[in-house]
């Protein structure tokens, strides 16, 4: 089917709130569907849509849904500003404009037959939620899959039935961890790096993805490449302020790169040069 | 005895100990358990040991006046808990409870100082590996301070 994006990439696509579920005090996940009841809605894990909230202003989102669910689109959204306070308002029935998807997906062809190890820090675990769907549904297809899950605190904790959920599919194992914790919090507690070490990795038939604030991801390569992990196997997704969503605007670039359009989802050894440069 | 050498020496915190040293740790060393939510040690007591988590899972608290207590870290299997027993004035800075039935080897730590002073190849071999566990937990203590997930968050 003809996409929006494929018409005119800068030209929304009509869509409507189908469901609105409160994952935590200040985050909700949003599921969209075609206003005219298209099956609308395919996608690469990792990619983001450009979601406009009319009147408020267009945001850069992560798709966070299953890949093989057609006619929806899922998206986890934390209110930080009055955008995303908008967005996160919306009830069912209201319409969003929906531009793309875009950007690089997680690079699951390269990880068959590989060991997939997941590290997420606080609502970086929403764009690695469909790389979870993706493994769990072609399970023969992939090695171990290792999540390292971290938050701020439980109350903060994403998707916290589908994490247990998954703890319980084979080769598979969930390490979820906050930063503080209350004393009736029987999890683990410490920053997310401290899971490495509870973690069954395999560094040299993996593949790493990362996701969560910049400096968590800096501590989390490091990590990895302490554990034996090559640069080349590690991938980050950025984020930037991204407006166009296909490389016109200017205003995510990144070195030479731009993160709508070479990115979001960037192999580390592509980018560390920037990641360590001071103020980029 | 022979047991206990045995599953020290088999701790990474503990590879590659010369045997002679190996004997001196484990003499000082006793197994021990902890049933879930008992206090290990409590913050201002005297350290006099230190602990090799075997089973089960220890958090540390932290109380503060007109606060609510936290857990600001946990330790597991493998993990080492305590090093106040290394450093003057030998008291512990934190509450230490079981979270889970927790079993663990005890090293006592008056004799290993009274042996790390008699003997400094031991002394300079704990100082060794236990400032690789504070320098590891001080970058996660520095991690942990800039609230990462607090301020700015992908959308």
């Amino acid at each position: 089917m003809t996409t929006a994006a494929q018409i005119d990439p800068m030209m929304p696509a009509a869509y409507v709130v189908r469901q609105v579920s409160k994952e935590t005090r200040d985050t909700f996940t949003l599921t969209l569907g075609p206003e005219d009841g298209g099956s609308n809605g395919s996608f690469q894990p990792g990619q983001f849509s450009m979601l406009w909230v009319f009147g408020v202003g267009e945001l850069p989102i992560s798709i966070s849904g299953d890949p093989s669910a057609s006619g929806k689109l899922v998206y986890t959204v934390r209110s930080v500003g009055e955008a995303t306070h908008s967005l996160i308002s919306r009830k069912v029935g209201d319409g969003v404009g929906v531009r793309g998807p875009f950007g690089t997906g997680w690079p699951l062809e390269a990880a068959r037959g590989r060991d997939v190890v997941i590290a997420a820090g606080g609502i970086g675990l929403a764009p690695l939620r469909p790389v979870i769907y993706e493994v769990l549904k072609h399970r023969s297809e992939y090695g171990r899959l290792v999540v390292l899950y971290g938050s701020r605190s439980p109350q903060d904790l994403l998707y916290r039935k589908e994490l247990a959920a998954w703890a319980r599919q084979r080769d598979t194992q969930i390490l979820v961890t906050v930063d503080y914790g209350g004393l009736s919090w029987r999890g683990h507690v410490g920053v997310v790096t401290t899971l490495f070490k509870y973690a069954r990795l395999q560094p040299q038939q993996s593949v790493a993805m990362v996701c969560g604030p910049e400096i968590m991801m800096r501590f989390v390569t490091r990590e990895l490449q302490t554990h034996g992990f090559s640069r080349n196997d590690i991938y980050l997704s950025m984020e930037r302020n991204m407006k166009c969503a296909v490389g016109f605007c200017g205003h995510c670039q990144y070195g030479p790169l731009f993160i709508c359009k070479d990115g979001p989802v960037f192999r580390y050894e592509q980018i560390r040069p920037m990641l360590e440069k001071y103020e980029l | 005895m022979e047991t206990l050498e045995r599953i020290i020496a088999e701790q990474p915190f503990f590879a590659g100990l010369e045997p002679g040293v190996l004997e001196l740790v484990t003499g000082c060393a006793s197994n021990v358990r902890f049933d879930a939510g008992a206090y290990i040690f409590k913050e201002g007591d005297e350290a006099n040991e230190f602990y090799l988590i075997r089973g089960g899972k220890v958090a540390l608290e932290l109380f503060a006046p007109q606060r609510k207590p936290i857990i600001v870290e946990t330790l597991g299997v493998g993990d080492i808990l305590g090093w106040s027993w290394l450093i003057p004035p030998f008291h512990w800075k934190f509450f230490a409870r079981a979270v889970e039935d927790t079993r663990a080897i005890a090293l006592d730590g008056k004799c290993l100082r009274t042996k790390c002073e008699e003997n400094h190849d031991l002394g300079y071999e704990m100082v060794k590996r236990f400032a690789h566990i504070i320098e590891r937990r001080l970058e996660a203590t520095r991690f942990q301070l800039m609230d990462v997930y607090g301020a700015r968050k992908r959308a």
